[in-house]
């Protein structure tokens, strides 16, 4: 055990002595980062925080490094799936217990991480879903019958409701970090609609908790009902590959283990 | 009496590009061997254009020609196909090593120590030096000695460190 002088680690709500990865993906974030490194580091200090720079241009590794957060830059951008899937092979090589995604561009309450590691006692990946009851988050027309589609088809498959497959706000457990460290898509919706599509056929159990979202501080989703029906259309089309592709079951041995920088370990 | 001029010296080009390719190790063996049984077939086709209008006409088609052409289509769009199975297994092999770079990277920043400006004192969420717990991950703000030049990842100890979890 840790008897530092810090904090100890059975501050948090999570079990005492369990380790816990905040990945943070982020592209081109530097304005929004920092505030959310800060908010991450108040609510759940008891948490690492690992920042997946995925090819930024702008300052975004040096404000996280600032930030007190650890770095992994990827040389181009690779898209969520490949930052997540670098922060899970992080997490895997470190030996993390848990893992959770919180977005750079403060979407996320870092406040409902400890409810969403709460919910890791009965599933191996658990996702924080806007339209659970919990805030104001609205949408209509075909994004809203793509929502209803995603909902249709993800809630059949796990067996229990699953409202918000679109969330990148997630936390998974250890066997999970395994599966992901090796397979995470990288393709559109890969990292959110594919990835939880192919840890269902391999049998994790998927749970949502409710969370409230906050508005984007950058970029808004677009409205137009060509771009929503074009969105419906491939989200259609990625739900047909994800059921159909072939999904690679974890094995930790093909893994490339990185050196181990950690402590001198006898 | 023209066409198959035309056609054999078409032939005839392309076996030498492809000829010229290989001898450049400009063509990977695997598709060294498709373009040489591809030229191999269009020279002799070229200069006899009717040579496979008796096997043409045993299938149904009623020229010979009729026949080249279609297998000439079935065979680029064989080609296309290979060739985007193929670029997609090195996109994912280059995300492969993009990956394993940025955490090489990120190993490197952890060894080469707090250079960077990380030593606030008031964070608490840094892990305690501990060195006997061991498992702290790279402990970024750590105080003066823990992470020193030494090259601690011994090869070694890294892979037995953790046998905990192996399902």
């Amino acid at each position: 055990m840790r008897s530092g002088t810090g904090i100890d680690a059975g501050a948090g709500p999570w079990p005492a002595g369990r380790r816990v990865l905040v990945i943070v993906p982020a592209w081109n974030e530097a304005d929004g980062l920092a505030p959310v490194l800060k908010e991450l580091r108040t609510t759940v200090p008891w948490a690492d925080i690992l920042v997946v720079d995925d090819g930024s241009t702008d300052l975004t590794a040096e404000t996280a490094k600032a930030a007190g957060a650890r770095v992994a830059r990827l040389p181009y951008n690779l898209g969520v799936g490949g930052a997540m899937r670098t922060g899970y092979r992080y997490a895997l090589d470190h030996g993390y217990d848990a893992a959770v995604q919180v977005d750079a561009d403060g979407q996320h309450d870092p406040g409902f991480v400890p409810a969403l590691l709460a919910a890791l006692d009965g599933a191996d990946l658990v996702v924080g879903a806007r339209f659970a009851g919990v805030g104001d988050y609205r949408v209509r027309g075909p994004r809203r019958w793509t929502m209803r589609l995603l909902s249709l088809v993800l809630s059949k498959l796990a067996g229990t409701r699953l409202t918000d497959s679109t969330s990148g706000f997630r936390a998974c457990n250890g066997d999970m970090i395994a599966f992901f460290a090796r397979w995470y898509p990288a393709e559109y919706l890969g990292d959110t609609v594919e990835s939880m599509v192919g840890a269902l056929r391999r049998g994790y159990h998927v749970c949502q908790v409710p969370v409230a979202m906050r508005p984007r501080a950058t970029g808004a989703p677009s409205q137009s009902a060509a771009r929503a029906l074009l969105y419906l259309a491939r989200t259609a089309l990625v739900l047909l590959l994800a059921l159909t592709r072939r999904v690679p079951a974890p094995a930790r041995s093909e893994l490339p283990r990185m050196p181990q920088t950690t402590g001198g370990a006898g | 009496m023209q066409l198959s001029v035309i056609t054999s010296l078409t032939g005839l080009v392309l076996l030498a590009c492809i000829l010229e390719l290989l001898r450049r190790h400009q063509l990977k063996e695997k598709y060294a061997a498709l373009w040489l049984a591809v030229g191999s077939a269009v020279v002799p086709l070229g200069m006899f254009p009717q040579g496979l209008d008796s096997v043409a006409g045993s299938v149904g088609i009623k020229s010979g020609v009729s026949l080249v052409l279609f297998a000439g289509i079935v065979l680029l769009l064989l080609v296309c196909l290979h060739l985007s199975w193929e670029s997609s297994r090195l996109e994912e092999e280059t995300r492969t090593l993009a990956e394993q770079i940025a955490l090489l990277r990120t190993e490197l920043d952890a060894v080469s120590g707090p250079a960077a400006p990380a030593p606030p004192p008031a964070e608490g969420p840094g892990p305690g030096p501990g060195p006997g717990a061991g498992a702290g991950p790279a402990p970024a703000p750590a105080p003066a000695p823990a992470p020193g030049p030494a090259p601690a990842p011994a090869p070694a100890p890294a892979p037995v460190s953790r046998p905990e979890r192996s399902g």
